[in-house]
């Protein structure tokens, strides 16, 4: 059966969504991980994904506001943020075994695809909405999932950075999804979105820091009870 | 018809003759990355032929399941071989007998079998193998299931003769991330199956920790080499599904003659050593996991698979 020969914008298509698909095993890999330091790594291998994406659809729509989007991201997320994380925690954090979570592995990753599917659905309405073109209909509901897989990582860890890197990868999905729905966006958003980052993980590492000197512990999910006389 | 048939014959010589190959290449390649100098890769043909001569002990206390399993072990891979394509991309005799479904069942067949003879002769490790294989077997079904009903969705048809090409043509579609999050959920099924490092230790003589051997222990002389045949034929029929269905239908025997397919030979061969290249590197590089993780391990597993199936079919 003759084919007719992939041209360039096929490839890019491709390429785009096996970042996709990637990006999607990366939050699926951050509700499941167990060491601290391996969360951070595909912490910033999903920050990868999501600036090869955008260099991708910046060759695709042909605009240079995706480029400097994926050159910001790489910059901070991939090598300031963790830097920082490193930096502000000592090694006892960095390299901590989660020993519990609130949920066990088999039924954490269960929720995760429950949510993944659900994230699919939900963004049919939202595709028939907006043009549904290629890179749309990928990117949208990938980072859709993704953004409720970050979700489940915040609310199922009970140790201080897997948590913050929840948070974090609910940043990098909805920017996921926003580098197709919105190739134009001005740069001071991008702009102003990284360094909102960068100072939210500084807080949240100067914080972890302050919480670890206090009980000695950063399981913060043990921290229930509010203790009212300062001086502990 | 009558050169299909005889094509049909030469893939099952091939899937024979080369399996214990493959397994000495495998052995020997892991001695060498521990920098030691290991045996002859041509050792499992050695110990194939001395466990023919060797006399056979089997139990009276054991039934006719013991005794009939080998020859079930040995040519249900066999019997799988005339249904995948292994040297021609082309459908050959028995293609269309069964489907890759079927090719499933058959080789589950024989892993029911070898269940039931380790439970058969009383010998307390056997057991525990077995119910170990029947926990890792039943967390890997639904994976199975999955990968293969996607794959099949995506070609129109379950047939893997037609599966092959459609993951190729035209090329970009090999990129699809469906098809790369398969890949990876195969390669852990394989990894699982086989009893490969990762969930279980394929030389390690540790009773308590075996999940396949334990299931070959009471077996001796020729039951013994035809079990041992047997699982070095699954493994070779696993990779050679992997391998010319999903990874790379390339290499295969396009032209009806004889010389094209005795030319297929060499490449399938050449194919599975890049593979085995891999397989060592991933043996090498991680410690069997504990029982109860292996859960998490064929979760990762399914979790790739869902979402290769999502990716592909929710897409809008």
């Amino acid at each position: 059966m003759p084919m007719p020969p992939a041209t360039s914008a096929d490839w890019l298509l491709n390429l785009n969504a096996l970042a996709g698909g990637a990006f999607l095993l990366v939050s699926f890999g951050l509700v499941a991980l167990r060491q601290v330091q391996g969360c951070v790594r595909l912490y910033v291998l999903q920050s990868v994904l999501l600036a090869t994406s955008a260099l991708l659809l910046s060759a695709l729509f042909q605009t240079w506001h995706l480029y400097a989007v994926g050159i910001l991201d790489l910059a901070t997320k991939a090598v300031l943020i963790p830097w920082m994380l490193r930096r502000a925690l000592h090694d006892e954090i960095y390299v901590r075994r989660e020993i519990t979570q609130v949920f066990n592995i088999p039924t954490a990753l269960l929720m995760a695809l429950a949510l993944a599917i659900a994230a699919y659905f939900l963004s049919r309405p939202m595709l028939a909405a907006v043009a549904h073109d290629a890179p749309v209909a990928l990117n949208l509901p990938i980072g859709l999932a993704g953004l409720l897989l970050g979700g489940l990582t915040a609310v199922g860890r009970r140790e201080a950075v897997p948590l913050l890197l929840g948070l974090l990868a609910m940043e990098n999905s909805a920017f996921f999804a926003g580098i197709a729905l919105a190739p134009e966006l001005p740069l001071t958003a991008e702009v102003s979105v990284a360094f909102d980052v960068l100072v939210l993980v500084f807080v949240v590492a100067v914080l972890t820091r302050a919480v670890e000197r206090r009980t000695g512990t950063t399981a913060v999910g043990a921290l229930t009870t509010l203790r009212e006389d300062p001086r502990g | 018809m009558g050169r299909h048939l005889l094509f049909n014959l030469i893939q099952v010589a091939v899937v024979l003759a080369f399996a214990p190959l493959v397994a000495g290449v495998l052995a020997r390649l892991k001695e060498i990355v521990q920098s030691r100098r290991g045996p002859s890769v041509f050792q499992p043909y050695r110990d194939l032929r001395k466990l023919f001569h060797k006399d056979e002990v089997v139990s009276d206390r054991s039934s006719w399941i013991f005794r009939f399993t080998p020859y079930l072990v040995f040519v249900t891979p066999l019997l799988v071989t005339l249904l995948i394509p292994v040297l021609t991309d082309y459908p050959l005799f028995f293609a269309f007998m069964g489907d890759m479904l079927g090719g499933g069942f058959i080789l589950a067949l024989g892993g029911f079998f070898a269940t039931l003879a380790a439970v058969d002769t009383g010998n307390p490790y056997g057991p525990v193998g077995a119910s170990r294989t029947r926990m890792v077997g039943f967390l890997a079904e639904p994976v199975f299931m999955i990968v293969f009903f996607t794959v099949s969705f995506v070609a129109g048809s379950t047939i893997p003769y037609i599966v092959q090409q459609a993951w190729v043509t035209p090329l970009a579609n090999f990129f699809a991330p469906s098809h790369v999050l398969l890949l990876l959920a195969f390669l852990m099924l394989i990894l699982a199956e086989g009893g490969r490092i990762p969930v279980d230790n394929p030389t390690g003589h540790f009773e308590l920790a075996m999940i396949d051997e334990s299931k070959a222990l009471e077996y001796s002389g020729r039951g013994m080499a035809l079990m041992k045949w047997g699982g070095y034929m699954k493994l070779f029929v696993l990779m050679c599904i992997y391998l010319n269905v999903l990874v790379a239908p390339w290499g295969l025997a396009h032209e009806q003659t004889l010389a094209a397919v005795l030319l297929a030979i060499p490449l399938i061969l050449f194919k599975i050593f890049c593979f085995l290249l891999v397989l060592v590197v991933i043996e090498s590089s991680l410690a069997k996991l504990r029982l109860f993780r292996i859960t998490e391990f064929l979760g990762a597993a399914f979790v790739s698979a869902v979402v290769a199936m999502i990716s592909r079919l929710f897409a809008f």
